[in-house]
């Protein structure tokens, strides 16, 4: 009898332990999650009317809808554009900035800044570096006499700009992170490959990066993330525009949301969104789980 | 109305609110209004100085004013507020966002809290072209406050450089064309010849070419617009012809956010922007330049553009009562001509324009009157049910005939599939 109170007690203190993480997770995720889940099967009400149950015709409209399939795409080629280059980029960086060299906190901050930035902030300097006529860039370029592009408002071209900026915000960010595994990485390790005389290069892939696998994991994940949920350089630089040549996925909901006053469209977005996400997510930590090396 | 915000006021607006709150604490109407700053600058502070002033002179009713990001953040912010049961009682908002806050049902028309002769007055003061925007089926639900339409800015000196007269600027489409052809010659291909932005507000600007095509884009009870009309077809078609065969703007979209840089840099000699930024214009440029009304095919002609009053529904009598007596002081000549010349903005009665103040301002520098002269060719913004759908149909036509990947004609014919769609259900 003793021993079964006690064993309820440990239930019970258990279950308070997780009940602060329970109550945020439930009342900010899984809550609105569902209450999306349930929207995206309703049209908004006509005039004031209530809104009408319309099962999965949302969904139909989606599969019609060209705008969203040139918004998915769009997106697709953001996340290639931006995902890989910027993790590339943050690993050179990182190695870099590891090794010693002079003004090296110089250096490491330098690369830090655009991650401080705000996006809004930082979207407002480079729309006036991509400016035509006016703009950094095409000054730089006109002064090796290469006529610069219209960056942003070239349809063939903008969804590139907007690329290169969010890889400029992004390395930086994911670069913190690697510098942080690297100097976990024991020195006797290097001390070791040097006294077997393991070129540096093989030392890299044989040792270096097999040990930055969960970092790389997790930088992965979040990048992913960031493809689909950081949007607020669109409301600066392009607005979705030309003819929705720069649209993305989360901007695309916020206009249907915000601008067309149409909730459950939105809704029917975010939840093909959600499943996108947790497909992908689930693959990721499938297949790479398996090759990550755990210290 | 020399100083014509005495901030030195401001103190004195406190220690009134406060003694009166403390002597006659349940009297005091409490208003919350959300209000948008589109074109940048101090204007927070501008309406920070307007309010105290207000309250100063009314110690019974107290504001809280709530700077609330552009236009669409201020909807959203707004909506939200009235999703979750706090709804303010009064705010400034977009004009053409009438239908949307009627179809919503959260605004009252001025019209049901008019009582004397003197309210009914104040109604009817306003310029007739800024009502457009806040009426329906008779009813007017908006009251002009920030208030703009769509002026053309030249470079005398880039003109008097090229060969031309200074003075005069462009009449018609053909003389626009010619004389910025002209100037992007005789600079050498440095400076472009004109400018029309085509990012933010994209449809704006293309129902100044269409109304200057002697064309209306919508209906007037905003159930039905006519985008594929030939006169629009028209239209479309010289502002690309601009580009394509002209030689005289650039390829592509032009961006909204930079162009003013554009003009005062002058790497274009002319633009067409909004008098809301005339001021700017005015302090930052170092060259000669001028403001004329848009240049004209079959006759002149301007949407308006801006900010509106609307009372909110969810108020009691009582702060619906001071939320109108906070307009109308807002609104009064004065107030108005104050707030023109601090911003470029519009006075929006004749007889703001009538005060010392505005009159002695324009009489220095006449392009401030320019907005207001236009006005007469004014034309409402382009405003329908399911504004936001079909505004975002004609901007992805207009960009997708500026940068070649599809000609006005089909453009257009999509845009008006796209609007018809979304009106389907409101046709009368």
């Amino acid at each position: 009898m003793a021993r079964l109170t006690s064993d309820r007690r440990m239930q019970v203190y258990g279950a308070l332990l997780l009940l602060p993480a329970a109550v945020l997770l439930g009342t900010f995720a899984y809550l609105p999650t569902v209450a999306t889940l349930i929207n995206s099967l309703f049209l908004p009400g006509f005039r004031g009317a209530a809104p009408e149950f319309v099962g999965l015709e949302n969904y139909a409209l989606l599969l019609e809808d060209r705008t969203f399939w040139t918004v998915a795409r769009n997106n697709l080629f953001y996340a290639l554009g931006t995902i890989p280059t910027s993790i590339a980029l943050a690993l050179g960086m990182a190695l870099f900035v590891n090794a010693r060299l002079p003004g090296r906190g110089l250096v490491r901050m330098a690369y830090f800044t655009p991650t401080i930035l705000p996006m809004i902030a930082a979207a407002n300097i480079w729309m006036f570096f991509y400016a035509p006529q006016i703009g950094l860039f095409n000054h730089l370029l006109g002064a090796l006499g290469i006529e610069g592009p219209n960056w942003l408002g070239d349809p063939g071209v903008a969804l590139g700009a907007v690329i290169v900026m969010t890889i400029w915000k992004e390395a930086g960010f994911f670069m913190i992170f690697y510098l942080a595994a690297l100097q976990s990485i024991p020195p006797d390790l290097e001390e070791a490959a040097d006294l077997e005389g393991t070129s540096r290069w093989s030392f890299f892939w044989r040792v270096t990066f097999p040990l930055l696998m969960p970092t790389t994991l997790f930088v992965l994940i979040n990048a992913l993330i960031n493809a689909v949920r950081v949007v607020d350089h669109l409301f600066i630089l392009t607005k979705g525009g030309p003819n929705n040549a720069t649209n993305l996925l989360l901007y695309y909901v916020y206009e249907n949301a915000f601008s067309f006053f149409d909730r459950t469209y939105a809704a029917t977005i975010t939840v093909v969104i959600l499943l996108v996400l947790a497909v992908v997510a689930t693959i990721k930590f499938r297949v790479l789980d398996r090759r990550t090396h755990y210290q | 109305m020399n100083a014509r915000f005495p901030v030195n006021k401001r103190g004195l607006a406190m220690a009134a609110l406060l003694a009166a709150g403390s002597l006659n604490a349940q009297a005091q109407t409490e208003l919350t209004m959300y209000y948008p700053v589109a074109v940048g600058g101090a204007l927070t502070e501008v309406i920070d100085g307007l309010v105290a002033d207000f309250e100063a002179e009314h110690p019974d009713i107290a504001v809280e004013a709530i700077y609330a990001g552009n236009y669409d953040d201020t909807r959203v912010r707004a909506m939200s507020a009235v999703e979750a049961g706090d709804a303010p009682q009064l705010s400034v908002m977009f004009s053409i966002d009438l239908y949307e806050l009627i179809e919503q049902d959260v605004i009252v028309p001025f019209d049901d809290l008019v009582e004397s002769d003197a309210e009914r007055e104040w109604l009817d003061s306003f310029y007739p072209g800024l009502m457009e925007n806040g009426r329906l089926d008779g009813q007017t639900y908006g009251i002009p406050f920030q208030r703009s339409t769509i002026v053309f800015y030249w470079n005398k000196d880039a003109f008097a450089a090229a060969g031309l007269d200074p003075d005069t600027p462009p009449e018609t489409w053909a003389e626009m064309a010619e004389m910025a052809a002209a100037v992007r010659e005789a600079s050498g291909g440095e400076q472009w010849g004109v400018m029309v932005p085509s990012t933010g507000y994209p449809y704006w600007m293309f129902q100044a070419f269409a109304f200057q095509n002697g064309h209306r884009l919508m209906s007037e009870d905003g159930t039905e617009v006519y985008f594929d009309d030939p006169a629009a077809v028209e239209a479309l078609e010289y502002w690309v012809a601009l580009a394509d065969e002209h030689g005289a703007m650039p390829d592509d979209t032009i961006e909204w956010g930079t162009l003013r840089q554009n003009f005062i840099e002058e790497s274009t000699a002319m633009m067409w922007h909004s008098t809301g930024n005339l001021t700017a214009v005015r302090n930052e440029a170092d060259f000669d330049f001028g403001v004329a009304m848009l240049p004209m095919n079959t006759q002149r002609g301007s949407p308006t553009g801006g900010g509106n009053f609307y009372l909110f529904k969810d108020a009691s009598e009582e702060e619906r009562r001071a939320a109108m007596t906070f307009i109308r002081w807002m609104t009064a000549p004065e107030r108005a001509a104050a707030w023109s010349i601090e911003t470029g903005y519009m006075g929006v009665s004749p007889a703001a324009y009538e005060t010392e103040a505005l009159r002695d301002y324009v009489e220095a520098f006449p392009p401030a009157a320019v907005a207001r002269d236009q006005l007469e060719h004014a034309t409402a913004e382009l405003a329908t049910y399911q504004g936001g759908r079909v505004r975002r149909a004609l901007d992805n036509a207009v960009q997708a005939a500026l940068t070649g990947q599809m000609s006005p004609a089909e453009a257009l014919a999509q845009a008006q599939r796209e609007a018809d769609a979304a009106l389907r259900r409101y046709a009368r």
